[in-house]
C-alpha cells in the first residue's frame, strides 16, 4: 500500500538560530523528506558596493570589517592587497609577518566559533561553544592589545599595519601559541569520536568534489569534498611562500569531513604561527602611503585564503581618489551555492547540520 | 577578440563556445570559475569571469561586453559552470544584465519590485533625493 502525501512547505528563518543570522530557507517537504529548497537572502544587504564608490580608498577599510565580522582581519588583509596591487605598493617584511600572524589568529578565532556552533547543531549541547569562546577570548585580547579593537579591527592598512605590535604582545602571543596544541587535543578527545556529532554529521550533506569544484566552493567546504586547494600554497601571498604548513582534506565530502578539516586546521594554523612568531624580522612595520590616493587607471583582483574560503576583492580605477568599481567575491555567498543539492532527501535536521557545516557569515553573504 | 597579458575579452556572441573550450580543453583545464562581476563604464558593461584552473595552476581573465545599456544581455554560462548561478543572480540583481539561458534568474538581495539597479552609475533612485555614498564626502574631481 503506498500513502499519498502532498507536498508541504516550511519556513525556516530569517530570524531562527541556525540560520547564523538573518538567512531564510523555504524547504518543500514530501513527508518528512526535503524535496526542494530555496535559499532568501538580502535581509543584510548594506549595499557596500555602491557605497564604497563614493568614498576614498583609505575610507572603505573599515566596511571590509563588517563583511565577515568573524574574522575582521583576513578581509582587512584581502581589500589591502588588492589596493596595494592596483597601486603597485610593497610591503616591508616586517607588516607581512605581522599580516600573517593576525590572519592565523583569525583563522583560529573563526574556526573555533564554526566548530562551537557546529556541535549545538549537532546537539552537542552549549559545552563545547563555552570552551571555543575562552580561546577566541584570549584571541581577541591580543587584537585589542594591538589595535584597541576586537572585532572590527581595521588594523591591516595599504602599505602594511597601523600599528607595531606592543611590547607585551609577544610574551602573550607565546603563551597561548605554547598553549593551543594543549586545548585542540582536548577538543579533539571531546569532539572527534563524539557520538553525537558523528551519527548526526557522517554521511549527511555530502558534495561530490566534482560538484564542488562547479559550484566554485572553496575553504573548508571545497578540502573537505577532498579537493586539495588552497591559495595560500597556490598562490602564495604575504610571507606564506616561507612557512611550512600542510593542507588538510577530507575523503567524503560529508559534514564531518568538513568539521574535522576545520579542526586540522586549528592544528595547521597553531604551526605557522609558531615559525611566523619565531621568524618576525625587525624593520619597519608598514610605508607611508598618501592620504588621498589615486591609483593608475586599471583593475586588480587579490585574494587570499579567508578561513571561509577565497575571499577576493576586484578593484577597477578610473585614476580618482575613489574606486570605479568595488566588487568582493565573498565566500559564504558562493558556498552556498550547492546547498540545494546537498540538501535533497533529507530531513529538516539534517539540514540544519549541513548549513552549519558550510559555516556561512550574513554579513558576508549580503554584504 | 582583443586580448593583453592581463585578461580577454570575447564578443558576446562566442561567450559560450569560448568558455566551453577553456571548460574542456585538457591544456587549458578552466574547471573553477573564481567569479562573475559587472562594471559599469556608461557607454558599455563589461562582465568580468575570473577562471582558475586547479590542476594546472593558472588562472584567466575573461570578459565580454555588452552594449546595450537599456537593457544590456549576454549568455548565461550556468552551463558551463554551476558556480555562475548565484553570482549571475547577483550581478543581474544590482547591475541589471539579463542572463539569457539562466535556470532561474530573479534578483536576490534585493526584492521583486525594487526601482533600478543600484550598481549602476546613473542609479540614484534612493527616497527623499539621497545620492547614496556621496552625500558626505564630496568627490573632488
Amino acid at each position: 500500500m503506498t500513502m499519498k502525501s502532498e507536498p508541504f512547505v516550511v519556513n525556516v528563518g530569517p530570524q531562527h538560530p541556525s540560520t547564523h543570522g538573518v538567512f531564510r530557507l523555504r524547504f518543500t517537504l514530501d513527508g518528512e523528506r526535503i524535496v526542494d529548497a530555496e535559499m532568501i537572502m538580502g535581509y543584510l544587504h548594506r549595499s557596500m558596493e555602491k557605497l564604497a564608490e563614493g568614498r576614498t580608498y583609505i575610507q572603505n577599510i573599515p566596511f571590509t570589517d563588517r563583511l565577515d565580522y568573524l574574522s575582521a582581519m583576513s578581509n582587512n588583509l584581502a581589500y589591502c592587497m588588492a589596493v596595494e596591487k592596483l597601486m603597485g605598493i610593497e610591503v616591508p617584511e616586517r607588516g607581512q609577518f605581522l599580516r600573517v600572524i593576525m590572519a592565523e589568529f583569525q583563522r583560529i578565532a573563526n574556526h573555533a566559533m564554526a566548530i562551537g556552533s557546529f556541535a549545538m547543531e549537532c546537539g552537542v549541547w552549549f559545552t563545547p561553544m563555552m570552551w571555543m569562546f575562552r580561546d577566541r577570548e584570549k584571541i581577541l585580547d591580543l587584537f585589542e592589545m594591538t589595535c584597541g579593537a576586537r572585532l572590527t579591527t581595521n588594523y591591516v592598512r595599504i602599505g602594511g599595519v597601523s600599528f607595531d605590535i606592543p611590547p607585551e604582545f609577544m610574551p602573550a602571543a607565546t603563551a597561548l601559541v605554547k598553549e593551543l596544541p594543549e586545548r585542540i587535543a582536548e577538543y579533539e578527545s571531546l569532539l572527534l569520536e563524539n557520538e553525537i556529532i558523528v551519527v548526526r554529521s557522517r554521511d549527511v550533506g555530502v558534495l561530490p568534489p566534482e560538484l564542488a569544484i562547479a559550484a566554485s566552493t572553496s575553504g573548508p567546504v571545497l578540502r573537505g569534498s577532498g579537493v586539495m586547494w588552497d591559495i595560500r600554497k597556490a598562490d602564495p601571498y604575504a610571507a606564506y611562500d616561507r612557512l611550512d604548513f600542510d593542507i588538510p582534506v577530507g575523503t567524503r565530502g560529508d559534514c564531518y569531513d568538513r568539521f574535522i578539516v576545520r579542526m586540522e586546521e586549528l592544528r595547521q594554523s597553531v604551526r605557522i604561527l609558531e615559525q611566523a612568531l619565531a621568524m618576525l624580522p625587525e624593520g619597519p612595520a608598514s610605508v607611508e602611503v598618501p592620504l588621498a590616493l589615486r591609483p593608475p587607471v586599471g583593475e586588480a583582483y587579490a585574494r587570499i585564503e579567508a578561513p571561509k574560503g577565497e575571499l577576493g576583492f576586484y578593484l577597477v580605477s578610473d585614476g580618482s581618489p575613489h574606486p570605479q568599481r568595488f566588487h568582493i567575491r565573498s565566500p559564504s555567498f558562493i558556498n552556498l551555492t550547492p546547498l540545494r543539492d546537498m540538501v535533497l532527501g533529507l530531513t529538516i535536521p539534517d539540514a540544519i547540520v549541513t548549513l552549519g557545516s558550510i559555516d556561512i557569515v550574513l554579513g558576508e553573504v549580503d554584504r | 577578440m582583443e586580448a593583453t597579458p592581463q585578461w580577454v575579452v570575447v564578443q558576446p556572441e562566442k561567450l559560450v563556445a569560448v568558455a566551453t573550450y577553456l571548460h574542456d580543453d585538457s591544456e587549458m583545464d578552466f574547471r573553477f570559475l573564481i567569479g562573475v562581476t559587472a562594471v559599469d563604464y556608461l557607454d558599455h558593461f563589461e562582465v568580468v569571469y575570473h577562471l582558475q584552473s586547479i590542476s594546472r595552476n593558472h588562472v584567466l581573465t575573461l570578459k565580454t561586453r555588452a552594449f546595450d545599456h537599456k537593457s544590456p544581455e549576454v549568455s548565461s554560462l550556468v552551463s558551463v559552470w554551476r558556480g555562475a548561478e548565484l553570482q549571475e543572480r547577483e550581478v543581474y540583481d544590482l547591475m541589471g544584465i539579463r542572463f539569457a539561458g539562466h535556470p532561474d534568474l530573479r534578483r536576490v538581495f534585493l526584492w521583486e519590485g525594487f526601482a533600478g539597479h543600484p550598481l549602476r552609475k546613473d542609479w540614484m533612485g534612493m527616497p527623499g533625493g539621497f545620492t547614496p555614498g556621496l552625500g558626505r564626502f564630496p568627490r573632488e574631481d
